[in-house]
């Protein structure tokens, strides 16, 4: 049952141009590569406590480049 | 100013974002214009459009084949100083900005944090006794002007001469052209010559990186680097001075955020980016690179278009409560260091200075309000922000 709750963070690369913004509020969620892109941490897996901090690093993206989905073992 | 224009009586055919008026505050002016006029025009500064709506300047941003970059400032002449990556379009834009954003990353900028808070912490030190300082003078400005210099590898003493350059630049420049041409070629003396001292001895600071670092077996002119430093510098300081200092004049009119804020440190991540979308510094300029069609309206070829992010972020088609300060908010796409290809590249860097800025502040000093027997000036320029915010402690 706890499976099916879990989702998946997803950053669009052709999107992000780094503003790092998802970093600067939900740094539990998403780090950075070489050049300042958006990369969701654990393989994108956010569990139900953090899906708040996830809605709010998609609602800020200005580039509309962060996807949440259902997460698929 | 020392130039002659007529005041403002029109602002749908005939805006000035020079005017005292809308120096003084832009944002009804952004309202009327967003209802009545969502793309205005003057014949000023060689031909301008000004979209107000946040839909319109997003898809203009993203338009770099009808818009490009190669002039970025409303100005009095065409002329444009080159500054890549700023000024480049696609293709010739990626590879410049590529060879930057390395230095610029969050985790890059981390490695800054321990300088930050010790320049924000000596520069407490000199007015927290005294009762009363001027945040924007004594405390923003000089937290990004020595940062700046520390980031490219000179001596913080640069610092009042930076300030001077980007005055004369960003400022006088609009409409002086010699006073503009003049400060250019400081500017560009200045950092050809640090680039010169690092070609004999090279460093690890910055300057040291662009002229040694390669992309795809290329590697960038001397002239290059030196008009991308003279970017970094001129982008580099007022623009966040100008938020920190907005951020400390609301906080001082508004003791209820303050209050918060300092109950609930938690906030700053969001409060950050509510200041940056709520006062939001610089606009740009793009120029109209074929006759194209907008929100129904035609653009000329050959016109530049005013790229107010500040009046996108205050649009309430998109912010409920568009000119309220809500630290918690939740949608916040805002477009403070613009959207597209050429997102500002120090975004992480002003974050930070923000940031520690604020906590250093808040920390030491988590009670004060605006001297109101002072007066307060806002910049006249493309980069809104306050100049004076004199403030009393407790």
């Amino acid at each position: 049952m706890a499976e099916s709750i879990k989702r998946k963070l997803e950053v669009d690369l052709d999107r992000c141009q780094g503003h790092a913004r998802c970093f600067a509020l939900a740094p539990e969620l998403f780090g950075t590569d070489e050049y300042g892109n958006g990369e969701p941490r654990s393989g994108g897996l956010v569990m139900p406590e953090d899906f708040e901090k996830a809605r709010l690093a998609q609602r800020s993206c200005p580039e509309f480049a962060i996807r949440i989905k259902a997460w698929e073992d | 100013m020392p130039v002659n224009r007529p005041p403002v009586t029109d602002w749908k055919e005939d805006f000035d974002h020079l005017d005292p008026q809308w120096v003084r505050d832009p944002y009804p002016i952004w309202d009327q214009l967003r209802k009545e006029c969502p793309i205005a025009h003057t014949e000023r500064y060689t031909g301008a459009y000004l979209p107000t709506k946040y839909k319109d300047i997003r898809t203009i941003a993203y338009d770099t084949e009808n818009f490009s970059s190669a002039r970025v400032s409303l100005r009095v002449e065409r002329t444009q100083a080159p500054n890549p990556p700023l000024t480049l379009d696609p293709p010739d834009h990626r590879s410049s900005r590529m060879m930057i954003l390395p230095l610029f990353t969050p985790q890059a900028i981390q490695a800054y944090e321990p300088q930050i808070t010790e320049i924000c912490d000596r520069l407490i030190d000199r007015f927290i006794d005294r009762g009363h300082c001027d945040a924007a003078v004594e405390y923003a400005q000089e937290i990004t002007a020595r940062m700046m210099a520390r980031f490219f590898g000179v001596s913080e003493d640069i610092g009042p001469q930076f300030r001077t350059w980007i005055y004369e630049n960003l400022e006088l420049g609009l409409v002086e052209p010699e006073i503009y041409a003049r400060s250019t070629k400081e500017i560009d003396d200045y950092f050809a010559n640090e680039v010169a001292i690092r070609r004999k001895n090279p460093t690890s600071d910055l300057i040291s990186y662009l002229i040694t670092t390669k992309l795809n077996d290329k590697q960038m002119s001397d002239d290059d680097v030196v008009a991308a430093l003279r970017l970094l510098m001129t982008a580099g300081i007022g623009t966040t001075w100008s938020t920190i200092g907005a951020s400390i004049w609301h906080l001082a009119t508004h003791p209820e955020d303050l209050a918060r804020l300092v109950a609930e440190p938690d906030l700053m991540p969001s409060a950050i980016e509510e200041f940056l979308r709520a006062y939001a510094p610089a606009s740009l300029g793009r120029e109209v690179r074929k006759d194209v069609e907008i929100n129904g309206q035609q653009l000329k070829a050959g016109q530049m278009v005013f790229m107010a992010f500040p009046a996108a972020n205050r649009d309430p088609d998109v912010f409920p409560d568009a000119d309220k300060v809500v630290l918690d908010r939740k949608d916040n796409k805002h477009m403070a260091f613009g959207i597209g290809i050429h997102r500002c590249l120090g975004s992480n860097l002003a974050r930070t200075e923000i940031r520690i800025g604020l906590e250093r502040l808040l920390k030491r000093i988590p009670k004060f309000t605006l001297d109101n027997t002072k007066e307060v000036i806002w910049s006249e320029s493309h980069i809104r922000g306050v100049r004076t915010v004199p403030i009393i402690f407790g």
